[in-house]
């Protein structure tokens, strides 16, 4: 409601979506060197769907395979920093609102993140 | 035609190759205004032979990096208006997830003929000229009762608007976000559609918070697709890598290229792309 907090907001909001994308590029840059380094032959064939394995589909499993560093799992650890991403706008969007104590729109915000949570977190086979 | 097929690449050439298709869809996307994403798909699964699942996943992860890196430049200007943003976005993001679902449940030809059609209507649309919305006097009920209307900065001030066609909006961003999920782009043609015809806001209102909301439906669409192993870290590198890149390098040169001109050769691509991707879905 207040002009000047939204300005502000909007301020700490660019940021945040910057350092994000910047911080999964320097993983998924990392994780690419290691990667190429590693790989001479294509690890996955491209043209027959086969999906990837359990261990990079997962919070838990992208976490351990990126701090063994491998750079299969670095990568994925930068791609899920990228997804996280917007999901830490949102949350951050949860509190704004509660700081202007605009009850309507925590509510709003609260069921978009839920809505993110649940696409990230969920079991979706 | 595709590469890696006929031709043999190791993994070095196969991400320099397609890291470099990455940064000139990047480039061209940020330089014409249309986004790179909608072009990654047709050049992943027509010119490198990967299957669809893994180009949408590729894709939709390109997605959130432009537009969340893009995004960052627009909502230090002030134009976006979050409330609308963030109430349309519940629809997006339900949208995005039963596009995902859709994924599971639509053959590839199917999805590919999907994606043609909607490639022909972004390039139509990239042709056609934005009318201004007049400024509306009347008060919309439901815009008024969730405090839409807004301000955005002008040359002499703050000019004031009204938002209308709330449901209707919230329809139409149900489909964009349907598409983005399942298609693996950022659907910013529908979003902008949606606000500046059905909802009146000012144009540039419009494509400022439909960049804000690309990311967050964008977002919904992966995480299923991680989940579901659609993104691969091999092919999701060298494409989030390029596109960044070029669309980085795009927004630095746009202050003296002729956008018009580049925009109608870039939807002369898209176009060919399109009757492309929906001949292959005929087969």
């Amino acid at each position: 409601m207040n002009e000047q907090t939204d300005r502000r907001m909007d301020e700490i909001i660019g940021r945040l979506l910057q350092a994000g994308v910047i911080l999964a590029a320097v993983f998924v840059l990392a994780g690419g060197v290691v990667y190429l380094a590693r790989h001479s032959t294509p690890v996955t064939n491209y043209h027959v769907f086969q999906g990837e394995p359990a261990e990079l589909r997962t919070v838990p499993g992208i976490l351990h395979e990126a701090l063994a560093l491998r750079g299969r799992g670095l990568i994925q650890l930068g791609l899920l920093i990228l997804i996280a991403t917007p999901i830490a706008r949102v949350a951050f969007s949860v509190l704004a609102f509660l700081y202007e104590r605009d009850w309507t729109y925590v509510a709003v915000t609260l069921v978009v993140l839920g809505l993110l949570f649940y696409s990230l977190l969920g079991r979706h086979g | 035609m595709a590469l890696g097929t006929r031709i043999a690449l190791n993994t070095f050439e196969f991400t320099a190759l397609v890291g470099l298709g990455a940064l000139a869809a990047g480039f061209l996307g940020a330089l014409t205004g249309l986004g790179g994403g909608v072009v990654i798909v047709p050049l992943l699964t027509i010119l490198f032979g990967v299957d669809i699942h893994y180009a949408i996943g590729a894709a939709l992860v390109s997605v959130i990096a432009t537009s969340s890196g893009a995004a960052a430049a627009y909502v230090r200007e002030g134009y976006s208006n979050i409330r609308v943003g963030m109430f349309l976005e519940i629809a997006t993001t339900v949208g995005a997830l039963v596009g995902a679902a859709l994924v599971l449940h639509l053959r590839v030809s199917v999805i590919s003929i999907i994606f043609g059609i909607v490639l022909l209507y972004s390039a139509y649309a990239s042709m056609t000229d934005h009318a201004h919305s007049s400024a509306n006097a009347k008060p919309d009920r439901i815009a008024t009762w969730l405090r839409m209307d807004s301000t955005y900065p002008m040359a002499d001030g703050l000019e004031s608007y009204r938002v209308r066609g709330v449901p209707q909006g919230f329809g139409l961003m149900f489909v964009a976000g349907v598409l983005s999920g399942l298609l693996g782009i950022g659907s910013g043609a529908v979003k902008v559609l949606a606000m500046d015809k059905a909802m009146k806001l000012p144009f540039k209102v419009s494509t400022t918070t439909s960049n804000f909301m690309i990311g967050v439906t964008a977002a919904a669409g992966a995480g299923i697709y991680l989940s579901r192993g659609y993104i691969d870290p091999g092919l999701a590198m060298p494409v989030m890598l390029g596109v960044l890149t070029g669309s980085l390098m795009g927004a630095r040169v746009l202050a003296g290229a002729k956008v018009k001109v580049l925009r109608a050769v870039f939807s002369g691509v898209i176009a060919v792309l399109a009757v492309e991707m929906i001949y292959q879905g005929l087969k």
